[in-house]
């Protein structure tokens, strides 16, 4: 019973964050009733173990006048024996232009993002890099032309606060 | 021309109006006088309303509400609670809660018939009742007990005359929630004095510390009680204006009669979102529930913290802090925060008069908007 109190407690405190990474343990700490240390050495802990990956900030590049181009890729694979896709996928997400790297089921076994400046560096990148790797089949680029949720994230205008401010 | 209705014109217009004249004219204010959720109503829910208009579902339904939703209804009260209503005879779908009190009341009630109202309490409950040609007589709920309902007090207030009692929990504006064994305790006392229960369980769902229990679910109770929830605040469906009644066939019966003649049916189309609501909205609930929940506790612990003494409520989105410690009347209280500081209360006495010294706190708001709001407060009571 207490261990999974427990685990409840983690848990309500990796969904605070991952709504909002900067929520200060001061804050989670209020919304969940646990003291402001026992959440910072939960949040440590999470962080050691891995389970806290990492802390970024969704920035709409567009909005931010950045030119920035993304590329989903998806490259047919020679799976080895052993390894499966293992090795190949480690090929591919050392680059540091591969933003993600995922295996999914399907016609295709790898689909990889890269980013790039330009579509042309892009492009390099796959013809130059990926395609050539031991393993790499085929690929096929699809450019990304317009982003309207990234990761739960909405990139167009949220609907405002329609509410009365009272009810009378 | 002649006079209006005196039964109506007896009745003062609510205590809210005012505040709402003055935010009007005011930027930047940050309001907690709102009684509905901040979010929208859950996209799944918006696009199957969406498609029942492209199919053409546009007239009018039974007078009872498409057999669908009852059925639905059936089933979620079933999973709930463990209560069993029959969706032919023993549900009705109206146009929210709002209708459904109104029907109730006119169904129970015959010139003179008394029902209990424990205050403080929604604003709506006293003036249905004195419309429906009964009279309302409240009950007093005390800070220290967290404003729950004593049976006592309800078996003190019984007259000859009493037709029923009416239960809100969780409570809006307290927050305040009851358990299973304060409201069997009540229970008795209607059965005592067979009594009707009306029982607004909108806030249910909205149940933080205990789950929430219905009180037909409890021994004695079902025969007696008229059951009345709505889709507005579980599932942020407030301007749909959807609801139901649930009572015995032949309560429902004479229920049925007044909605028949005065409103038909609720409208199919609010009727088509709340079936997709019931069959597939229950994670949105969920996950709406765990975010008022940490705003909850977020808000009353700096309401506390700021020196306004607050007790947790278990349910609902109100916090309910006595402003008693500043010397100031919660009228005075709630116009001087919102003039100096753009925050905008509602003063406890439009609740009833035992909601004075305090102030209701909507905190279905942006976590962020509630911050800027507890700082804002706390640079108004440094300014006493």
């Amino acid at each position: 019973m207490e261990i999974s109190n427990a685990n409840n407690k983690t848990n309500e405190i990796l969904h605070i964050l991952e709504q909002d990474a900067r929520t200060p343990p001061a804050r989670i700490a209020a919304m969940t009733g646990l003291e402001e240390d026992a959440v910072r050495k939960t949040i440590a802990e999470l962080e050691e173990s891995g389970a806290i990956r990492s802390y970024k900030t969704r920035i709409d590049w567009e909005k931010a006048g950045e030119a920035r181009v993304f590329a989903f890729i998806d490259v047919a694979a020679q799976p080895e024996r052993g390894t499966g896709y293992d090795r190949i996928a480690e090929r591919i997400y050392r680059y540091p232009e591969v933003h993600s790297v995922y295996l999914v089921s399907g016609s295709q076994d790898l689909r990889v993002v890269v980013e790039g400046a330009t579509m042309q560096e892009v492009a390099n990148f796959v013809a130059e890099k990926l395609a050539p790797i031991d393993g790499v089949r085929g690929t096929a680029t699809h450019f990304l032309l317009k982003k309207y949720k990234d990761d739960g994230v909405l990139f167009v205008d949220r609907e405002p606060d329609r509410r009365l401010a009272v009810m009378p | 021309v002649k006079s209006l209705s005196q039964n109506v014109l007896s009745c003062p217009a609510s205590g809210i109006r005012r505040f709402f004249d003055l935010v009007a004219e005011m930027d930047d204010v940050i309001s907690l006088g709102v009684g509905e959720p901040d979010f929208v109503t859950p996209w799944r829910v918006r696009e199957a309303a969406i498609y029942s208009l492209e199919q053409g579902h546009t007239q009018y339904t039974s007078n009872y509400g498409l057999r669908e939703l009852r059925d639905e209804i059936a089933r979620y009260l079933c999973n709930l609670y463990g209560l069993a209503y029959d969706a032919v005879h023993e549900i009705l779908v109206t146009v929210g809660v709002s209708e459904a009190l109104d029907v109730a009341f006119r169904a129970l009630l015959n010139p003179g018939d008394e029902v209990l109202i424990p205050e403080p309490c929604y604003v709506s409950y006293a003036p249905c009742v004195i419309f429906a040609g009964g009279v309302a007589v409240p009950i007093a709920t005390r800070a220290e007990d967290g404003f729950r309902l004593r049976a006592e007090d309800v078996a003190a207030h019984i007259t000859p005359k009493t037709k029923a009692v009416l239960l809100s929990f969780p409570s809006n504006p307290t927050g305040a929630t009851m358990d299973r064994a304060g409201l069997q305790a009540i229970v008795r006392v209607a059965v005592d004095n067979d009594l009707y229960i009306v029982s607004d369980e909108i806030y249910d769902r909205l149940s933080y510390d205990a789950p929430h229990v219905s009180v037909a679910s409890l021994p004695g109770a079902r025969e007696r009680t008229i059951l009345l929830n709505g889709f507005s605040k579980a599932f942020a469906m407030t301007g749909w204006r959807i609801g139901y009644a649930c009572a015995p066939a032949p309560v429902l019966e004479v229920m049925m009669k007044i909605h028949q003649y005065t409103m038909l049916c609720a409208p199919i189309t609010a009727q088509k979102a709340a079936i997709e609501a019931l069959r597939s909205g229950e994670k949105d609930t969920l996950e709406m529930v765990a975010d008022y929940d940490r705003r909850r506790r977020l808000f009353v612990s700096g309401l506390n913290r700021i020196g306004l003494s607050c007790p947790m409520p278990g349910g609902a989105f109100y916090a309910f802090p006595s402003v008693e410690s500043t010397g100031l009347s919660e009228e005075v209280f709630a116009e001087r925060l919102l003039m100096e500081q753009r925050v905008l209360v509602v003063p406890g006495n439009v609740f009833g008069a035992p909601g004075r010294g305090h102030v209701r706190c909507c905190y279905a708001t942006a976590t962020p908007k509630l911050e800027q709001a507890l700082e804002r407060m706390a640079t108004f009571l440094k300014s006493l």
